[in-house]
């Protein structure tokens, strides 16, 4: 944390669970994490860990029931988890936007760009008529949307998914927002529109000041982009730091291993891939203790215990 | 001269639009694999490398040029003729879920292809099926239980075993580890790489990910709106890439440990159904001349990588 300054957004002990006639079972336990103002925090981990349920749960997104949320979710020291309706329906697309993977399937597909980004300006700003219309063309080309006025006629069919993702900004940016939760933003992209998505999310946190959550499975995309990283494993963090420590030098065995087990494009070719054995055990199926237990090569009997989130690392026995 | 083990010739992919117009999905793709080799194909989406992978084995005929694996061009073969070929030559999709038969158990979908092609006797096939099963890393228990019952890691190693059943020489893997999570993705890339030497095996690797291009390939082609623009031996493409897309591809890749600095590449790729006149890339081409708008450059060569540009690395 910098300085004295209450963060911008603090998870405290956040747990969520799915409940059904068979009981609960947690789909995240004890996960804590701060976003300070500007900052770009990164969630990092495979499917199923828990990183979109953890973002979800913060707009309170989640369906209740059947899934419960305990702890808290403080922006600028309220509780968003225990905060009236009508003050979270401010918040939503307001102070805190969010984006998702897939913009197609979060756009309307039955009504016209500028309709939908219309929409998202008068909600926050009360404009109509020229002023509107001057609003939308300069909101689309903040996110580099060339040709602007013609681009307002268009259907999202009939942009790409570059463009889509770009429009999707646009309208999170209409409520000026001070944190933008992005859930895995450009997953759906090529390499080169990812590269131009997320360098666009990089100027505008420098340009408006906002931060952003920035959610992903690919360590490449996050080490390039965040500040801080915090790093999922079977719904809890297991390590976080910031992007520098966590990727030239993982403590946790899993986040080690798992950057053993990519490819790479530098160095000697291997034939055989260090790959992690075994796969990431389902919510509800999580062994006793370090859920990575099992498939880690540095365990220790201790390893049946949880072990404590200390440090940066939730380990028994670290790389150091 | 021994003849490759696939060799393609000029093939081309056009689709009638509605409403008058072509889209040139594949345009005038030439390659050819040595026995035991594997071609790495990466491209970004609509670059034809799917489409390609399709035509490989006449799932999708080409409208111009010719397939000849071992010897045999596809096109003219009769329907018998053609499916006695496809013996040979098998594929591996990105979405096992999709690709497999939800309502079959993984023991009948391994054993589909044997009876297709009229494969052994019930015995034969049973002990085949035990044999690819294990080959793959399944449980012998999996055979009685359905595709929904596994992870997308097992699922992949499903569809493996289905495609090695008729015992095919030639492998054309598309995607085949792109919606794996990364821990699994290794797993399934040891595998591949595993039976490729144990059976001898040739595989036409496609892939948008240009590190997994690079551990699986002996020779990369990038592909961009329908055509190769740049081929040769993986680690001098990756090294060296001549062509300024695949300098672009290249330079977009976000490592982990590093901190990207350069500036995106600007546009996107044009429109298939539109592709630009001359070089298809030379709107976006920091390289890019009068000439390249003009004329679509001739196919160059510069130690063992071919290319069509105007302006190529040196």
């Amino acid at each position: 944390m910098t300085g004295a300054a209450a963060p911008l957004l603090s998870i405290e002990g956040l747990r969520v669970e799915a409940v059904s006639g068979r009981g609960a079972v947690a789909l995240t336990e004890d996960v804590s994490l701060h976003i300070d103002q500007r900052e770009i925090v990164g969630l990092v981990g495979e499917s199923g860990c828990g990183k979109s349920v953890t973002a979800m749960s913060i707009l309170r997104l989640l369906p209740a029931p059947p899934l419960r949320t305990h702890g808290c979710v403080l922006f600028r020291g309220e509780d968003i988890l225990r905060m009236p309706r009508r003050r979270l329906r401010g918040l939503r697309g307001g102070r805190i936007g969010m984006i998702f993977q897939e913009p197609m399937t979060s756009l309307n597909p039955s009504f016209s760009i500028g309709w939908q980004l219309a929409e998202a300006l008068r909600l926050h700003g009360g404009l109509s008529g020229a002023a509107l219309r001057e609003k939308m063309v300069e909101a689309l080309t903040r996110v580099g949307i060339g040709g602007s006025e013609r681009r307002l006629a268009q259907y999202p069919h009939e942009l790409s998914g570059g463009q889509r993702q770009r429009v999707m900004i646009a309208m999170a940016l209409a409520g000026a927002p001070e944190l933008l939760i992005a859930d895995e933003p450009t997953t759906a992209l090529d390499v080169t529109i990812q590269l131009q998505i997320l360098q666009l999310l990089a100027r505008l946190r420098a340009e408006i000041g906002m931060a952003v959550l920035l959610i992903s499975h690919d360590l490449g995309v996050i080490s390039n982009f965040a500040d801080r990283v915090a790093v999922m494993y079977a719904g809890r963090i297991v390590e976080a730091g910031t992007a520098r420590e966590i990727f030239s030098a993982p403590r946790h065995p899993y986040t080690a291993a798992l950057l053993l087990a990519r490819p790479k494009l530098d160095g000697p070719r291997v034939a055989a891939l260090p790959a992690i054995t075994g796969a990431v055990p389902p919510p509800g199926a999580r062994p006793p203790g370090c859920a990575f237990a099992p498939r880690c090569p540095r365990r220790l009997e201790k390893c049946l215990e949880q072990p404590r989130f200390e440090n940066g690392v939730a380990c028994w026995n670290p790389l150091s | 001269m021994t003849e490759p083990l696939l060799r393609v010739q000029g093939v081309s992919m056009d689709f009638p639009l509605r409403g008058g117009g072509v889209l040139h999905a594949v345009r005038d793709v030439s390659f050819s694999l040595a026995n035991g080799e594997t071609l790495g194909i990466v491209g970004e989406s609509g670059s034809g490398k799917s489409t390609l992978a399709r035509m490989l084995l006449h799932l999708a005929p080409p409208t111009a040029g010719a397939v000849i694996m071992a010897g045999i061009a596809l096109a003219g073969l009769s329907a018998a003729a053609l499916r006695r070929q496809r013996r040979h030559m098998q594929m591996v999709f990105q979405d096992p879920m999709a690709a497999l038969d939800s309502r079959m158990c993984v023991g009948d979908i391994i054993a589909e292809p044997l009876h297709i092609h009229g494969i052994g006797t019930k015995q034969s096939r049973a002990a085949r099926v035990a044999e690819l099963c294990a080959m793959v890393g399944l449980p012998a228990a999996a055979l009685q239980r359905f595709p929904h019952e596994f992870s997308g890691g097992q699922r992949q190693r499903i569809s493996i075993a289905r495609a090695l059943a008729p015992s095919p020489t030639l492998l054309v893997l598309d995607e085949p580890v792109s919606a794996l999570d990364v821990s699994i993705q290794a797993q399934i890339l040891n595998l591949l790489v595993q039976i490729r030497q144990d059976l001898a095996l040739s595989y036409v690797f496609i892939s948008h990910d240009l590190a997994v291009i690079r551990h699986v390939s002996d020779r990369i082609a990038v592909m961009y709106l329908g055509q190769i623009v740049e081929t040769g031996p993986a680690e001098a493409v990756l090294r060296r890439p001549r062509h300024p897309y695949a300098e672009l591809l290249l330079s977009a890749v976000l490592e982990p440990g590093s901190r990207h600095t350069a500036a995106a590449p600007k546009g996107e790729p044009a429109n298939p159904a539109d592709p630009p006149s001359g070089c298809a890339f030379h709107p976006r081409c920091p390289r890019a001349s009068a000439r390249c708008a003009a004329e679509y450059p001739p196919p160059a060569t510069l130690d063992a990588q071919e290319f069509r540009c105007w302006h190529p690395a040196v």
